[in-house]
């Protein structure tokens, strides 16, 4: 008695290329997925009580990125202006508009705005803003063309694994201090002369000491 | 296989008691095999046994699950004692293991015949053994599917890699391989038995399962030499496996600096210690299954005797072993190895070390009494107090030394708590379950290996062919 129909030869070699296709795809699956804006929330706009523009602010009128991330140069925070840093202008510019009135409203009550994060590193994870715009690191490097966002979204996926890219070699994105804030930033000479001689400048520290746990586990 | 029978009929010739026992033939062998999964009616037996193992297996999934809820507070696990019964289970379940491949892969290799009879069911023993072990480390973390991610760090963003010189991640490897090599090898010796089941079974449904399982095996001399040559490469691969994968186990102790830890003899004393430990859990399943199977004309006191004489040999290792420890604990010279020994046998675990001695050294003496191996049950008793022992074995090097290391002010005591007992005794839960369902569902004796071995197979090249 014959148990399967001659038909089972080609469905059980079938089977064989069928299962290493399975089993391809999804290791696929899980490797893209992991890195996707979905898992990542890279690339993703962020409504917020205001819609703040940067793209305005900073790519139509040019005001510096210190103006109101104060703090950047100093501290482990780069800073959230209060309110009262939008109201120095906006006092005289666009007083009245309704579209500014939570900004307003916030001022009157002397209540602050409630901004959502956009950049939330893991709460093991000690990031300081201050020493990496010290030795070199704009802010496009990690932030992208702020200038070109109307509403702000993480460029980066913030994964560690894109930390240590430059860790493990920052001299691919240093540039000089006074080119900081500088958006679409191009070296002036190739950024493989630039880099090493920026990081002997700046005193960089080497890859064993950037990649070693603590410097961002503390 | 078939072209060293002729050696074996010789050698069993000098041997009181055949391996086979005589009146068997090729029919009879395959029918007091192939008969136990395709019967229709389940024996009262087994339901009484599969009931036992499964509710051990429900106390394991609720222990694991509170586990999961609660963290690993819920066992007695702590500083000093950081590694406890997790470990203490896992290097007893591993060491259990490797009885299976022994048999299957070194004595294959040894043509030892007298293992054809036991290899299937060993090595089955072997895969459930390691499954059970698997659990340990894993659940140790608290976090397993985080524990499962840094042993395995894909998809890698974190850019990181585990500890390569850290001999937990040899751990990783050593019984990860073991685990594939020994199932690779349990199924392809699985599939001519796989086809005889296919061939034997009544129902189309079951013919169709058999069939898919046995891959289309019709039997034919190139599948034979396929066969044969598949089975001798991966006894190959699994021989380096029986002594490298203790071993491994044995660094994760070695490698560290805590006295009692820190020895040389670790890596053979954990090897024979295993093998001692896999063939007392051999004869533990061998001689209830043979006795309620009506399998003794397959497995016969041969097989017993043998597996008892391998016990004692291993047992005498092991012996050795405790012997050189305590030698080495004072021949160091290190205050620190001294003090280490004298706690293990008059410290607070001193009880755990004296019934090890009683059972490993002086017990295991017995089986020199050709009188004992021939009593199948006082040897199902041994077999099992012996398992008890290498446990406590495991039990004694991890307590004492973490309890009571260097510095006095970071002494400690560990005591299991019920939910230590409960996992424990939950996979032993787990360990039944797999076994139960495999003594029914499968063909627990290789046939077409163990027919290589009777009058009839023993073809006389003279005779023409």
């Amino acid at each position: 008695m014959q148990v399967f129909s001659k038909s089972a030869n080609y469905w059980s070699r079938g089977s064989i290329i069928a299962g290493l296709f399975v089993v391809a795809s999804l290791v696929w699956m899980v490797l893209t997925l992991q890195r996707s804006d979905f898992v990542t929330s890279a690339n993703q706009f962020i409504e917020q009580p205001v819609q703040f523009s940067h793209q305005h602010h900073v790519g139509g009128i040019g005001i510096d990125c210190r103006y109101c991330h104060t703090s950047v140069e100093v501290a482990a925070s780069a800073g959230i202006p209060p309110t009262k840093t939008c109201i120095n202008c906006h006092s005289q510019i666009w007083s009245t508009s309704p579209y500014l009135e939570p900004v307003r409203a916030s001022f009157r009550e002397d209540k602050p705005l409630q901004w959502i994060r956009v950049h939330d590193l893991p709460d093991f994870v000690y990031f300081n803003h201050s020493i990496h715009v010290k030795q070199g690191v704009g802010c496009e490097t990690c932030h992208g063309r702020v200038d070109r966002m109307p509403l702000m979204f993480q460029k980066s996926s913030l994964q560690m694994e894109w930390c240590l890219d430059c860790h493990r070699d920052p001299t691919r994105y240093l540039r000089p201090r006074d080119q900081i804030t500088t958006m679409g930033y191009q070296p002036a000479v190739a950024q493989a002369v630039l880099g090493p001689q920026l990081a002997q400048e700046y005193n960089i520290a080497g890859v064993e000491h950037l990649t070693s746990c603590s410097v961002c586990h503390r | 296989m078939a072209n060293n029978v002729h050696a074996q009929a010789t050698s069993t010739a000098v041997l009181d008691v055949p391996v086979i026992a005589p009146g068997h033939d090729f029919e009879t062998v395959t029918e007091s095999v192939a008969q136990i999964p395709l019967a229709r009616r389940t024996p009262l037996g087994w339901v009484f046994g599969f009931l036992i193992g499964l509710s051990l297996l429900m106390l394991l999934q609720v222990s694991l699950g509170y586990l999961v809820l609660k963290g690993i507070g819920i066992w007695g696990t702590n500083i000093p004692v950081g590694w406890a019964f997790p470990i203490v289970n896992f290097v007893w379940w591993i060491g259990i293991g490797h009885a299976g491949t022994l048999i299957s892969a070194i004595l294959m290799l040894f043509r030892q015949q007298w293992r054809m009879s036991i290899s299937r069911f060993a090595e089955a023993m072997t895969i459930f053994a390691v499954a059970c072990a698997a659990i340990f480390p894993v659940f140790h973390t608290g976090r397993p599917w985080l524990a499962a991610y840094w042993l395995f760090p894909y998809p890698n963003t974190m850019a990181l890699w585990p500890q390569f010189r850290s001999p937990l991640i040899w751990d990783v490897f050593a019984v990860s391989t073991y685990a594939t090599v020994s199932i690779v090898f349990w199924y392809v010796g699985l599939v001519p038995d796989l086809a005889t089941m296919r061939d034997r079974a009544a129902s189309l449904f079951k013919k169709r399962i058999f069939g898919m399982l046995s891959l289309g095996w019709r039997g034919s001399a190139r599948h034979w030499h396929r066969y044969e040559v598949a089975s001798l490469i991966l006894a190959g691969l699994s021989t380096p496996l029986v002594l490298s994968v203790h071993t491994v186990v044995s660094f994760d102790f070695a490698v560290s600096v805590m006295p009692g830890w820190h020895a040389t003899i670790f890596p053979p004393y954990f090897v024979a210690g295993a093998i001692y430990s896999g063939f007392a859990m051999v004869l533990t399943l061998a001689i209830p299954i043979r006795a309620a199977y009506n399998l003794e004309g397959l497995i016969t006191m041969r097989h017993i005797d043998n597996m008892a004489k391998v016990m004692l040999a291993t047992g005498l290792m092991v012996g050795y072993g405790y012997t050189m420890e305590a030698f080495f604990g004072w021949y160091s010279g290190s205050f620190y190895e001294r003090a280490m020994m004298w706690n293990r046998m008059f410290g607070p675990y001193a009880w755990s070390y004296w019934m090890l001695i009683s059972i490993n050294i002086g017990l295991v003496q017995l089986l020199w009494l050709r009188r004992v191996r021939e009593n199948t049950k006082l040897l199902f008793v041994m077999a099992l107090v012996i398992n008890l022992g290498m446990w406590l074995e495991r039990f004694v090097i991890v307590v004492t030394t973490l309890a009571r290391d260097f510095i006095p002010s970071s002494w400690g005591m560990y005591t299991p708590t019920r939910w230590d007992f409960a996992t424990y005794f939950g996979t032993i839960g787990l360990f039944l379950t797999l076994f139960f369902l495999f003594i029914r569902f499968l063909p627990m004796i290789a046939m077409f290996e163990v027919r290589t071995l009777l009058p009839q197979a023993k073809v006389k090249a003279e005779h023409g062919h």
